[in-house]
């Protein structure tokens, strides 16, 4: 029914299982729920079906204090209160202290949106159990103005999840679930590509392997990922590092340079100089 | 047709559901498969798959059931080489799961060719090749009909051909994950909370404030209630040293996410098992101890007991006076452990070892017996599992 398929864009690539899950979601007009290492493009994902479609975007950030109703809409009764205490005359029309939250807003689009749901686990556990219906029918019913709220067009839901909180079964049904894995070298390649397309090649193949080398430490607290490398790399052209410092013979001779961009957790940096400390130790040049 | 593929994810421990296969047929029905194996798979994936835990024994079901009919299917088409006969069969096809690819088409055309290479490489075979003679002739039996014919090939290395996809597995180390950061443990750990309003009143009740305001007649009238606080309280026991140091950093973790998460948490260590003594520092544990008695006292019995250890030790360490690596112990440990118990209804047993070495250790069995059961790995499912024990 949609002509338009996700196949990825110029600055996003999707890999051929990613596309399937976000066509199927597409199509069948169910919501799409994202998970992953952080930093593998979960959030970007949304952002970049949006631009490929041509479709309106609606964000929704999860906080730990969001609450599913403030998606749906916010009575604001203490501005109802002050206003009654005023005297103003905006007080006996209810509709006036009713804000629509980013469904609502969603749900009224003229034309199809995406909607992003970001980290959803963020929130409280009962909180994607309260936006079953919602995400179901695509309605929801208004109390204090007795309006039901029904989507004009079905919305792209487009759900993000870090994991720190198991979904419940009965959400997790009607999504359908993509795991982002982390990228292969040659998707990476790709990647970075769409990134900096005017990289030369032996740098992004040096850079690549540090990384790589770099993922491969035992016992890193946190691996870096996508994002990072971008950063990385974007600091290794800023200060124009020669390709000559990232060429090292040995694996772990040298510490690739900048690594702060890659090594987020003091004790990877310590874990990480020790190692190569170690190997200088061992392999005096 | 894809019913009994559902069922074999089912008994494969999936929670696969009926509206996610209704879900899985109507994407098929919109034609968004076309006509790739590998579409199908994604597709298949991202329908019925909802926790990446899982990904891997999708994969393997995937492969295990479908692997066989697009296989065989393929198989018309090109020669079969010769170490197709060495892979161990591993499926046997049930008479429903034959019926479904005969309803498929081609199953008697495949078996027929099948049959017919079978046959020549029987007479291969008595031209001295060695392959026929572990395997047996038997399982091409008068019908040529085995299972082994149409699983030839698993791994994908038949034609040298690039593994489809499913066979690669990426998934594999995702599956029962053990790795427990603290965030995982926070997480888990958050289960036990339990809120209650205590102490002085600083936030807006704003319902009550309306009602109130309300009946006060449109005058306001501000209430207020103490803050929600977390009421669980924990008292945290860690066996620290000898056997332990292999699991330091999985108790650091587990101590620091708890040590965050309540905000009444006592924590105190002991070496391999409870004795009359514990202690809070671990640099001064032979000056600064804490008698046991003297815990049990100033704790109430509300407050939720969690060992972490390894229960790994002589089992003397436990049931005998004296048996004590340290000291001289006039009682038992067990005595103590029975204390605790008495004095602490809710009390789990974290154990870092995995749970498949329990068995080989004695130590472990005692404590176990002791805890009532209450032993649980540690990891996030085990955690899972001891906290709900807690509640």
């Amino acid at each position: 029914m949609t002509d338009s398929r996700f196949t990825g864009t110029n600055s996003y690539i999707a890999t051929d299982d990613l596309s399937m899950a976000v066509n199927a979601a597409v199509t069948l007009q169910r919501p799409i729920l994202i998970k992953g290492e952080p930093g593998t493009g979960k959030t970007q994902l949304a952002i970049e079906v949006a631009n490929a479609l041509g479709k309106p975007l609606y964000e929704w950030h999860i906080k730990s204090t969001t609450k599913a109703q403030q998606g749906l809409y916010e009575y604001d009764a203490v501005a109802r209160l002050r206003d009654s205490q005023l005297g103003d005359d905006k007080v006996h029309d209810i509709s006036n202290y009713i804000m629509p939250g980013k469904i609502w807003e969603a749900f009224d689009s003229e034309e199809q949106p995406v909607l992003l749901i970001d980290e959803i686990d963020k929130a409280d556990i009962e909180f994607p159990n309260d936006l079953l219906q919602e995400l179901d029918r695509m309605e929801f019913y208004v109390y204090e103005t007795k309006k039901l709220i029904s989507a004009r067009t079905r919305p792209i839901i487009v759900i993000t999840s870090n994991n720190e909180k198991e979904l419940p079964d009965a959400f997790l049904r009607r999504c359908f679930f993509h795991y982002i894995k982390f990228p292969d070298q040659k998707t990476m390649a790709k990647i970075v590509d769409v990134h900096f397309p005017n990289l030369k090649k032996d740098l992004l193949s040096e850079a690549l392997n540090s990384f790589y080398k770099v993922r491969d430490v035992r016992g890193l607290k946190k691996k870096p990922s996508t994002s990072e490398l971008l950063d990385w790399i974007k600091l290794l052209l800023a200060e124009d590092i020669p390709l000559e410092a990232l060429r090292t013979e040995n694996s772990r001779s040298a510490i690739p340079p900048l690594y702060g961009a890659l090594l987020k957790n003091e004790q990877d940096v310590h874990l990480f100089e020790q190692l190569v400390f170690l190997d200088r130790r061992a392999n005096p040049q | 047709m894809l019913i009994p593929f559902f069922y074999l994810l089912r008994e494969g421990g999936m929670k696969t559901s009926i509206t996610e296969l209704l879900t899985l047929h109507e994407a098929l029905k919109s034609g968004l498969a076309g006509q790739s194996v590998d579409d199908f798979y994604f597709l298949a994936r991202t329908a019925l798959v909802k926790d990446e835990a899982h990904l891997d024994r999708f994969d393997r079901i995937f492969g295990a059931y479908f692997k066989g009919v697009d296989d065989s299917l393929s198989d018309l088409m090109q020669e079969i080489p010769e170490e197709w006969l060495q892979r161990q069969a591993e499926l046997s096809l049930s008479e429903e799961e034959r019926q479904l690819i005969e309803s498929m088409g081609g199953f008697e055309e495949l078996m027929k060719a099948l049959q017919e290479r079978l046959e020549e490489q029987d007479e291969r075979h008595e031209g001295g090749n060695k392959w026929i003679g572990t395997a047996g002739t038997s399982p091409f039996g008068a019908y040529g009909y085995n299972p082994e014919g149409v699983r030839i090939g698993q791994e994908g290395s038949r034609n040298r051909s690039a593994v489809k996809v499913w066979d690669k597995r990426e998934y594999r180390n995702l599956d029962d994950s053990v790795e427990l950061g603290t965030r995982n443990i926070k997480v888990a750990l958050r289960r036990l909370r339990k809120f209650a309003r205590e102490g002085a009143a600083d936030q807006l009740d704003l319902n009550d404030t309306i009602d109130k305001t309300a009946r006060n007649g449109g005058m306001l009238d501000i209430r207020m209630v103490p803050e929600r606080h977390n009421a669980v309280k924990v008292l945290l026991c860690l066996d620290i040293g000898g056997s332990m140091d292999d699991h330091v950093r999985i108790c650091e973790e587990t101590f620091s996410a708890a040590r965050s998460e309540f905000k009444h948490l006592e924590y105190f260590y002991f070496h391999n098992f409870v004795y009359e003594n514990m202690w809070k520092d671990n640099r001064r544990r032979q000056a600064e101890k804490t008698p046991t008695l003297d815990i049990t006292h100033k704790y109430p019995s509300d407050y939720k007991l969690i060992f972490v250890g390894d229960a790994t030790m002589s089992p003397y360490e436990i049931v005998y006076p004296g048996g004590s690596v340290e000291h001289w112990n006039e009682e038992p440990g067990a005595a103590w452990m029975k204390r605790l118990l008495q004095t602490y209804p809710k009390a789990i047993w974290l154990n870092p070892e995995p749970k498949a070495r329990w068995d080989y250790t004695p130590s472990v069995k005692l404590v176990q017996e002791l805890m009532n059961d209450r032993m649980y790995p540690l990891t996030i499912a085990g955690l899972d599992e001891g906290i709900k024990a807690l509640r």
